[in-house]
């Protein structure tokens, strides 16, 4: 008698590619809107953006039931933050709540390849990139998903980014300004949809800065 | 009798009673569910057969119900687990009516209920086994959304569950448009319905459509599609073929 082997998988593979770019004094935050399941496309229309705090937003990538589950945890955190504190929580603290909510599911994660951006206390722009079980880091630019292999080389060329190794230890955010950041997103998209069969449709682009939070969007290929 | 001993308590999730207790496969089916949104309301068609294996058990099996006043479910996948989500439903939309407060629960919360009770059993390894579409309209705004086994869950202008996924989208993508009217949403989602008919073995031909709107909810009475099968290259399948078998 062998013992029964599950037919089915609490996870699968909703797909879709996101970016985050930190500036001087804003944060880009980007995720394409397409929701797939194997070879099939689920819709064109969803949202892996999600607004947890006044100048912090994530997006994530992954099991889409996981990624849901873990932003209505995140939002309910921060409400019970602000009722104790009378105050928004902070990117850095966020970040460090998001890392503990992964880790909490060390046993059974919540597939979900997140990246945090936003400004830190001082208004300068940050962005964490994280694994699926909550070893996260502060970077000056990241990507996570389906398309991250094909987007990261890509931004590695364009930011130069110094490596963290270097001493004295020298700042990670860009100097591009946001209009160039939002730019340089559009052509990450754009080249990633043409290879990765799981990112297109559309890229929903947030940006963070001093006078708050917008939103834009792009076309992309459908195919 | 002996007092001292320990006994696992009986819902323990230990041990390999408890395996017995978990949904492993499903045995009784439905088949897809298709739904757009259309002008007034909501559309939403399945047909009534309940398969067990690839025999075709029960063939007058309604998939779609009402759900208060401003929802419609439709469900594919294990019929019994379909009948307790019902059952779970019908305490929600009590309790809901029992604070006679002049509120009732619209289509978008009875979908984030059952992505939550979905997600929930998922969570524990004893998956409630469907795929469910929700549809509705609350006080002019039209939702359709739907939700599978696992917990994945999304809403669109029209959604299909199973093989609709890969017949009834490509043919809705195409020809659906906002402001359908009755006639051409019911047209439309007869023609996807034809061609799971053909194309799905496990569909049958006599389905029903919903229909949810501010008014109430409608559902017609069964009937079947036409079909043509005199396609020449039906008639001698074999006349071109090369070889033995």
């Amino acid at each position: 008698m062998v013992k029964q082997q599950a037919n089915w998988s609490p996870y699968d593979n909703n797909g879709g590619s996101c970016v985050a770019i930190a500036g001087a004094d804003y944060c880009v935050i980007a995720a394409d809107t397409r929701m797939s399941t194997g070879y099939n496309i689920l819709t064109r229309e969803y949202s892996k953006i999600c607004k947890l705090a006044d100048k912090c937003v994530m997006a994530s990538s992954g099991f889409q039931a996981d990624v849901k589950a873990l932003q209505k945890q995140l939002a309910a955190r921060h409400l019970i933050y602000q009722h104790q504190h009378n105050k928004q929580m902070s990117c850095p603290a966020m970040a460090q709540l998001l890392s503990n909510t992964l880790y909490y599911k060390r046993f059974f994660p919540y597939y979900s390849f997140n990246v945090l951006g936003g400004l830190d206390n001082e208004g300068k722009g940050c962005v964490f990139t994280y694994d699926a079980v909550g070893s996260y880091e502060k970077v000056g630019y990241s990507s996570q998903g389906s398309g991250s292999t094909l987007i990261t080389p890509f931004l590695d060329n364009q930011l130069k980014s110094p490596s963290p190794l270097l001493l004295p230890v020298q700042d990670a955010v860009t100097p591009l300004v946001e209009a160039e950041a939002i730019d340089l997103v559009k052509t990450v998209f754009a080249s990633a949809s043409e290879r990765d069969i799981y990112t297109g449709d559309k890229i929903e682009i947030v940006v963070v800065n001093a006078t708050g939070i917008r939103r834009e969007y792009m076309e992309l290929r459908k195919d | 009798m002996n007092f001292m001993a320990s006994k696992q308590p009986e819902n323990s999730l230990l041990g390999p009673e408890a395996d017995s207790q978990r949904t492993l496969y499903p045995y009784v089916t439905g088949t897809s569910v298709v739904a757009l949104k259309y002008k007034d309301g909501i559309l939403m068609a399945a047909d009534m057969g309940g398969s067990y294996g690839s025999t075709l058990r029960y063939k007058n099996v309604e998939r779609m119900k009402a759900i208060g006043k401003h929802s419609l479910l439709g469900a594919s996948g294990e019929i019994s687990d379909f009948q307790e989500i019902l059952r779970y439903l019908d305490d929600l939309i009590l309790y809901d009516n029992m604070w006679d407060d002049g509120n009732s629960l619209g289509p978008k919360e009875v979908h984030n209920y059952l992505t939550r009770v979905m997600y929930n059993r998922r969570n524990k390894f004893n998956p409630l086994w469907n795929s469910l579409v929700l549809g509705g309209i609350k006080n002019g705004q039209k939702y359709l959304g739907t939700v599978s086994m696992i917990g994945v869950n999304f809403e669109d202008d029209h959604v299909a569950t199973g093989f609709g996924n890969h017949l009834a989208r490509p043919i809705l993508r195409q020809e659906w448009h906002e402001n359908l009217s009755f006639e051409d949403g019911v047209k439309l989602l007869e023609k996807c319905m034809r061609v799971l008919l053909y194309r799905d073995r496990s569909a049958i031909n006599k389905l029903q459509i919903a229909k949810i709107t501010e008014e109430g909810m409608t559902i017609s009475q069964p009937y079947s599609l036409k079909t043509y099968w005199e396609f020449s290259a039906f008639e001698n399948p074999t006349q071109g073929a090369v070889g033995s078998w």
